[in-house]
């Protein structure tokens, strides 16, 4: 109980500290343009390995179609931002709401998802997710939507059927995806985001219901012998995991004037996966170091030009095998028992 | 301990500092993103190697001069825009947007927001340039060339019953096809089969090919890259059927595909401006210089990269832009010029800029014994 506790309070001071840092040094124009560019992605991939860190490290089931959650959040939640455009003036406030509606259709698909997949377990679990992430890239590949004053106008393969009033605008076309967001992403936007990601995660491992979650992952028999009803709590952390990926999504596409469902392809659901195994399984902390650092680090090695990707993945390797080696998790408790020590001193 | 973590801190604000610092210099900085790595590679370092040409071209010349850089985007918008970021750092004055669409869409928001003149030399969608005043496109939008071929085939009587195959989860594919079909409605071609593939799935098109044939069409538009098209000339050869086909500008390059059979191209028309093989004094000593440098024919891509660094040139040049100028001072300096500028270029001559959109003359071209050939 002890070191969650620890860890908990680095996990804030680390999020609290960096938004710190990064303020002031944006405030003084000490920040270069990548840098401060870059701010917005890692606060959705801070939160998009915490809440995938949720399913897999907590819950112990291998999620391959994260991107799917992120995908229906950025598509809902910027539909919502652009609907809103005139009715909510205030950019914040716009951008608050789109993350809460983006949220709520990431749990909703999270939902829908688990009934058949949660009755899954292991490789097929992950399978099935995996598909599901395809299916949701093709039915956003494949969508139409409009908006007028009288509403919304879904059409499936073809725009043709969609008549707009005057000052109707087209929001879903297709495989061109969402053209001319206007970007209200802010890095505070994102800052509180993570801060409430934080505490929702921490505060459902700590519970009861916490507790029931990680007993299911330890030993599934066990625990519903002593009657704990698996698949109410399964579906509790994987709809709570994929809500906060579509508050993520959403964040993250109205950073940007353009978003595609082919972004939120495969290759970023693995790229979600990658951040949280560097970070460790079940390792708040560990993934949100991780999130920055492989966001940042593709931009740090521009200066090796074409063999960039190349001396990533040679990185990747790297850090692997170092943070895996049996001496570097000693010099890790080492250091955290030291913290632990010291603040208990502190205590005193 | 202390002294461990001030000299970090020292470090880190030393880089900083490095990283932004101001260099006197005394060639204008031009920047582009494009994917150099991945799938859609060859379009970015087609335009990358071109534009390196045309800048070492006009440094030799002694007159103004420029420094090239670009980066890496792998046809990304995300990644696109981290690319940019990088590039304003790097100091850049003058932007050469995006080499894809979707990238582009995201740059040239950036190009707006930061006052940097960009002119884009291949991304064709109309969301790059819609409500910029200062995002240009070297390429024809998609639009444009899909009411463009159906105004050709019209005109040219080429035929009547017109089938096309289409992408459809490509913004490209999808963009040329929206305005073939507007436009073939309203010249009064008749659409006989109106058939689709996506990615994944673009390697077998035996039924398209067969709906086409049974609806008697004697015409098939390829709204496409050259890859699929490559195998639907295939595949319809292999089933006998022998219609006219009709590509756009990303037919370009099917002739010196790997492994293709030219043979089966052999009456394929397509609209584009660019031709490698013309006698054109400019064309045949760029097209050379790029066979040297880079041991291939150089595509449309590279012959758009190429024009647009000799526009800027130029257009720098007609504006006194100097090298000391910030990116805003160019910028305005640029649009202004724009207004009145006429080009003549390697894909096209007496080109102009009308809100960002380029005029110019698409040239029909027919490959006959396995070169283009111009049809006017």
């Amino acid at each position: 109980m002890k070191r969650k506790n620890t860890n908990k309070y680095v996990s804030f001071a680390l999020v609290i500290a960096a938004y710190a840092i990064m303020m002031i040094l944006t405030a003084s124009g000490k920040i270069t343009r990548s840098m401060q560019g870059m701010l917005v992605p890692i606060c959705a991939y801070i939160v998009m390995a915490i809440s995938l860190n949720l399913t897999v490290g907590i819950l112990g089931e291998l999620s391959l179609g994260h991107a799917g959650f992120m995908s229906m959040g950025a598509f809902t939640g910027t539909c919502a931002a652009l609907m809103m455009t005139e009715s909510v003036p205030d950019e914040g406030l716009r951008l608050g709401i789109s993350m809460v509606i983006g949220a709520i259709f990431g749990g909703i698909a999270g939902f829908l998802i688990g009934i058949p997949v949660l009755r899954l377990k292991g490789d097929y679990l992950a399978i099935v997710t995996l598909a599901f992430g395809e299916i949701i890239k093709s039915i956003f590949n494949n969508l139409y939507v409009g908006f007028d004053k009288y509403g919304l106008n879904f059409q499936l393969l073809s725009e043709k059927g969609i008549k707009l009033e005057e000052g109707g605008r087209m929001l879903i076309q297709g495989a061109m995806g969402i053209s001319k967001i206007k970007k209200i992403s802010t890095f505070t936007a994102g800052f509180i985001l993570i801060i409430l990601t934080l505490f929702i995660v921490y505060h459902l491992v700590e519970s009861r219901y916490g507790r029931a979650i990680m007993a299911i992952r330890d030993n599934r028999i066990a625990a519903e012998s002593v009657g704990v009803d698996v698949t109410k709590y399964k579906m509790t952390a994987f709809v709570i995991s994929a809500a906060l990926a579509g508050a993520a999504g959403t964040l993250f596409a109205m950073n940007y004037s353009t978003i595609t469902a082919n972004k939120f392809d495969f290759n970023t659901s693995i790229l979600i996966l990658v951040l949280v195994v560097l970070g460790g399984l079940g390792n708040i902390t560990g993934s949100i170091i991780s999130a920055t650092l492989l966001t940042i680090l593709p931009e740090a090695l521009r200066g090796f030009a074409t063999y960039r990707m190349l001396v990533y993945a040679i990185v990747l390797i790297v850090v692997m095998l170092f943070t895996n080696a049996s001496g570097t998790k000693m010099l890790i408790s080492n250091i955290k028992a030291k913290l632990g020590g010291n603040k208990e001193e502190e205590e005193q | 301990m202390n002294k461990k973590l001030y000299s970090v801190v020292l470090a880190v604000l030393m880089m900083a500092v490095c990283v932004s610092g101001v260099f006197a210099q005394d060639a204008i900085k031009i920047g582009g993103t494009g994917p150099l790595t991945g799938g859609a590679a060859i379009y970015g370092n087609a335009v990358a190697n071109a534009a390196q040409i045309a800048v070492d071209e006009i440094n030799e010349l002694g007159g103004l001069q420029f420094e090239l850089r670009y980066e890496d985007d792998a046809h990304d918008a995300e990644k696109a825009v981290n690319a940019f970021n990088a590039l304003l750092d790097w100091g850049m004055q003058i932007s050469m947007s995006s080499v894809t669409s979707k990238p582009a869409e995201a740059t040239s928001e950036l190009n707006m927001e930061e006052r940097v003149f960009g002119m884009t030399p291949s991304a064709s969608s109309t969301a790059v340039i819609e409500g910029k005043d200062n995002v240009l496109q070297m390429c024809f939008t998609d639009p444009n060339q899909g009411s463009a071929s159906a105004a050709y085939i019209s005109n040219n009587d080429l035929a009547d019953k017109v089938a096309v195959i289409w992408k459809n989860d490509d913004v490209y594919s999808k963009g040329v096809y929206d305005t073939f079909m507007e436009e073939a409605e309203e010249l009064g071609l008749e659409v006989v089969s109106d058939t689709t593939f996506s990615d994944g799935n673009d390697t077998d098109f035996s039924v398209q090919i067969a709906d086409a044939q049974e609806k008697g069409a004697e015409l098939v538009f390829l709204p496409m890259y050259y890859t699929p098209a490559s195998l639907i000339l295939a595949q319809a050869d292999a089933a006998g059927y022998d219609p006219i086909f009709f590509g756009v500008d990303g037919m370009d390059g099917i002739l010196t595909m790997e492994g293709f059979d030219a043979s089966l191209a052999e009456g394929v028309i397509l609209l584009t401006p660019f031709n490698a093989d013309s006698e054109d004094e400019k064309t045949a000593a760029f097209v050379a210089k790029y066979q040297e440098l880079y041991g291939e024919t150089p595509n449309q891509f590279a012959a758009d990269g190429y024009d647009v660094v000799w526009a800027l040139a130029e257009a720098c040049e007609e504006a006194g832009v100097t090298a000391d100028m910030s990116a805003e001072e160019i910028n305005d300096a640029l649009i202004e010029v724009f207004k009145t500028f006429t080009f003549d270029g390697i894909t096209g001559e007496n080109m102009t800029w009308d809100e960002g959109a380029v005029n110019k003359d698409p040239k029909g071209m027919i490959i006959q014994d396995g070169a283009y050939v111009g049809l006017d």
